[in-house]
């Protein structure tokens, strides 16, 4: 077994743990990479199916080409597709680009609380109807208790101090300082009715062994983490009026993997095109105990 | 460039608060050229500005301090590589309050580093984490007598120290891979040799790194697949029923015959199953895979899938374990709590406390009546049903578990033993119940004479469930209008009345069962033919309600797939059976037994 082969394993015992223990489970997809190889280490574990829903919190931001991305792929892959998004903030242009808010406001009203809205089932969710390929309210409303994410420690200070399972109060919260010991391959998988669990198989992965499972599975992924030609490229993908590209010339699964193991980027954060996490120190933090990915 | 993936290795360094935990590290970062660039540089002139002496902890601390963001620091992670690997380190606090955090960081690590301060000597904390990493299993242990440089580079204490560490370890049964002087601070014996210390031949802590072998020869002990799942997705018209787990130990091909225990069921293995890769014929240790068998069988999850002919694991419901507790609350005898083992989950009560271990200086006391936060403890657990485990001696994986109190992980443990089932505590409750039982004026006798038959239980079982429902309730009918007194009850009523506090999925199930024997005990105590239907029967969950009805009698009506191993049903009969026969088949049953009047004679 390579090294690749145990972080599949793991991944996979966590998914399967995570659709044995809890009723009400979903997936956040961000349509970026990690929850991209997030969705098919759940056709591995589920044997070719993905018996779980997929959740999206559509900002109404994103770069175009990622919400192509998700319905091809959605309706290739016969998904349980779901979005969610704050309709009221969006209407108000309580947001970023509209000039009314600062960056970290927008980040959370946009995604924090359409997130958390959209799990607990106070907005509507919309699902994908993959018969009539369009997308219509959703019937079910019953609140998410397992939530999974793509998260990875090696992302981000606040993202090494996670659990697998990590348990997030009514409001959402993360109380980093008081978190439930995860022995062996035992993970907490009971709850207080009321609070929810978030699940993070891809906790171990790092940014290199993300790319170098794409390559080995050659899993679609966005084109916009390639350079089309301008010496630019998307590190990580985001709102396009707070995301910026790196310069690189990686056109490719196996350039990006030659450009980060040459170390060139090692002193560049992954998510260094990512305007919200400058806003003061610690803002991805902050977002992060309201509830954020 | 070497394009292959490297080999990573998780560590945890330990020992008591200000040994050095954070100076070994930093040192470590440094020595490996692991820094970010200009790190070293930056901290060594913010120390020079501040007219501090720098310290190689202080490398931790500001790359903590950018993780942190001022946020409490738990577990925290920080990574070197050497020319053969990758590390990841995780750093555990020493503090008490943060063993939890502990704890969790150790049950990670492949390989630790024990800090020892050459000038206090051994401390609390520097037993109590040499005796979890022991209880973690945590087999690669390396102990670094740090600030060696303090005593003068003496190894007559160097000597003194690591024999009375050695004599500790080897009573919690651990023999650490070496015992190096070191002095994080001036950099001795971390990466390089040091030149003040000739008398120490060994390794450096770099070097034992290095030396560790990965966990090897899981594949050669005997197979052990925690059943994690059974799937059967009909999308796409697949149907598959995909028995999925991860292969703990073991390997296993096509074509091999399995046993399931604690069920004690058997098929063969007829294909393994995997998305987007060629499945194969043979898998083995580490892999989450699945399999289809030639025979279905019927079984829950947790199960544990064994390889015919090989050495099979213990099935018992008494186990002689070691326990660390971490709960708020103390466990407690007469109290249920859940225990996760592998992939099962099942219902245990702390049944006898051998000895509570001072972790911190390994005295006993026998007199504890509770197991505490932070004890360790020697005691016997016994579970409501016997499961399946191996001695943690004999295989890790399937040898440990965790317990549940309160939504939460509270305690982890090792099985030292299997306990032959002596009197359960089912047994003494059934014994205490029927002691203490009120009888009214009004006997069985009598209400026999007035009733014209005799009570009994009738449990319908099996895979039908539309079915048996169908032909309970035309029997309840049937008896009805023959002037029995009978009852026939609906599961969901129970479930959503006498059940409804129990929410917990696993817990549900017991505490349904277990109602529903004490519900039966009364209702044919009444006199009545008490008549009900429940899925997913097993030997074990017979025996519970047999128990539980006594000294009441059960018959058994299986309809469709069974779930039994051992046990055959009263009358079974198959999925497409017709109502008023089977209903009639019944009726023999009840003659010959004297429930209800022969009438023919």
């Amino acid at each position: 077994m390579d090294n690749l082969d145990k972080l599949e394993a793991k991944s996979v015992y966590i998914l399967r743990e995570a659709y044995r223990e809890f009723k009400n489970l979903c997936m956040l997809w961000s349509i970026g990479k990690d929850s991209t190889v997030l969705l098919w280490l759940t056709r591995k574990a589920f044997f070719g199916h993905v018996p779980i829903p997929l959740v999206h919190i559509d900002t109404h931001y994103k770069i175009p080409a990622m919400i192509e991305y998700r319905d091809r792929l959605a309706l290739e892959w016969r998904l349980n597709m779901i979005y969610g998004e704050n309709a009221e903030a969006l209407a108000a242009k309580e947001t970023f680009p509209d000039g009314r808010v600062d960056r970290l406001t927008c980040c959370w009203n946009l995604k924090s609380e359409a997130l958390k809205r959209t799990l607990s089932g106070e907005w509507p969710r919309y699902r994908l109807n993959l018969d009539l390929q369009r997308y219509q309210e959703d019937n079910n409303r019953e609140p998410y208790t397992g939530v999974i994410a793509g998260v990875r420690a090696d992302e981000e200070g606040s993202r090494s101090k996670e659990r697998y399972f990590s348990p997030r109060d009514r409001e959402n919260e993360w109380d980093v300082g008081d978190q439930p010991p995860e022995l062996w391959n035992q993970f907490k998988t009971d709850f207080a009715p009321g609070t929810h669990v978030r699940i993070h198989p891809l906790l171990d992965w790092t940014e290199l062994n993300i790319w170098e499972y794409i390559k080995r599975e050659d899993i679609p992924v966005v084109p916009l983490y390639f350079d089309q030609g301008d010496g630019r490229r998307y590190r990580s993908l985001g709102c396009w009026p707070c995301t910026k590209p790196i310069a690189s010339g990686a056109r490719n699964v196996a350039e990006i993997i030659r450009e980060l193991s040459s170390g060139q980027l090692a002193n560049i954060a992954e998510r260094s095109g990512r305007e919200q996490d400058k806003e003061d120190s610690g803002g991805l933090e902050t977002l992060r105990r309201g509830g954020y990915m | 460039m070497n394009m292959l993936p490297r080999g990573q290795m998780n560590i945890v360094v330990l020992g008591h608060v200000d040994h050095g935990k954070s100076t070994v590290i930093g040192r470590l970062l440094a020595d490996t050229h692991s820094l970010p660039e200009g790190k070293l540089e930056q901290v060594k002139a913010t120390c020079e500005r501040n007219a501090r002496p720098f310290e190689y902890a202080f490398l931790l601390d500001a790359l903590k301090d950018e993780q942190a963001q001022g946020i409490t620091i738990d577990t925290a992670r920080c990574f070197f590589k050497t020319a053969l690997r990758d590390y990841i380190i995780i750093d555990a606090p020493g503090h008490l309050e943060f063993l939890k955090n502990m704890v969790t960081g150790a049950a990670r690590a492949e390989a630790a580093l024990l800090v020892i301060d050459a000038q206090e000597g051994i401390a609390e904390n520097s037993r109590r984490h040499g005796y979890l990493a022991a209880m973690l299993g945590i087999t690669r242990i390396v102990v670094l007598i740090n600030k060696i440089d303090l005593i003068g580079y003496d190894g007559a204490v160097f000597a003194g120290i690591k024999q009375e560490y050695a004599d500790f370890l080897d009573g919690v049964g651990i023999v650490p891979v070496g015992f190096v002087p070191v002095s994080a601070r001036e950099g001795d014996n971390i990466a390089t040799n040091s030149a003040h210390t000739p008398w120490y031949q060994g390794l450096t802590v770099l070097e034992h790194l290095d030396a560790f072998e990965k966990t090897a020869g899981n594949e050669h002990n005997p197979f052990r697949f925690p059943l994690q799942d059974i799937y059967k997705f009909t999308a796409d018209n697949d149907d598959r029923r995909i028995f999925a787990g991860t292969v703990e130990t073991g390997s296993i091909k096509t074509g091999e015959g399995v046993i399931f225990l604690p069920s004690g069921k058997k098929s063969r293995i007829k294909s393994i199953e995997g998305f987007h890769t060629s499945g194969g014929s043979a898998i083995e240790a580490g892999y989450a895979t699945g399999f289809t068998l030639s025979e279905e069988v019927y079984v829950r999850p947790g199960e544990i899938i064994c390889k015919d002919g090989e050495e099979l694991p213990h099935v018992s419901s008494r186990l002689r374990v070691h326990i660390f507790w971490m709960g708020r609350s103390p466990l407690i005898k007469n109290r249920k709590y859940k225990l996760k083992l592998a992939t099962s989950r099942s219902f245990v009560q702390l049944a006898e406390i051998l000895n509570v271990i001072d972790a911190s200086d390994l005295t006993r006391s026998r007199e504890k009546q509770q197991i505490d936060r932070y004890d360790v403890a020697e005691c016997i657990l016994e579970t409501t049903r016997p499961i399946a485990f191996d001695l943690v001696s004999a295989n890790e994986a399937t040898g440990r578990f965790v317990i549940v109190d309160h939504y939460e992980i509270a305690g982890g443990g090792i099985i030292m033993e299997s306990i032959p089932d002596a009197d359960s505590t089912l047994k003494d409750h059934i014994r205490r119940r029927e002691t203490s039982w009120e009888k009214g004026d009004v006997t069985s006798s009598h209400r026999q004479s007035r009733y014209q038959h005799k009570a009994k239980f009738i449990l319908f079982t099996g895979g039908a469930d539309l079915k048996k429902r169908e032909i309970a309730r035309a029997l309840e009918k049937s008896l009805f209008e023959e002037n029995f007194i009978t009852y026939y009850l609906g599961m969901e009523n129970m479930e959503s009345g006498l059940d409804a506090d129990v929410t917990d999925v696993h817990e549900q199930r017991e505490e349904h069962l277990r109602r529903l024997g004490e519900l039966a005990r009364i209702l044919t105590d009444s006199g009545q033919i008490f008549i009900t239907a429940v899925g997913d029967i097993d030997d074990y969950d017979l025996e519970i309600l047999k128990m539980l009805n006594s000294p009441n009698e059960i018959l058994v009506v299986n309809v469709g797939p069974d779930n039994f191993n051992n046990f055959q049903a009263d009358l079974s009969v198959g999925e497409d059976a017709e109502v008023a026969a089977t209903v009639n088949r019944i009726y023999d049953l009840l003659r010959r037994e004297t429930i209800i009047p022969d009438y023919s004679i």
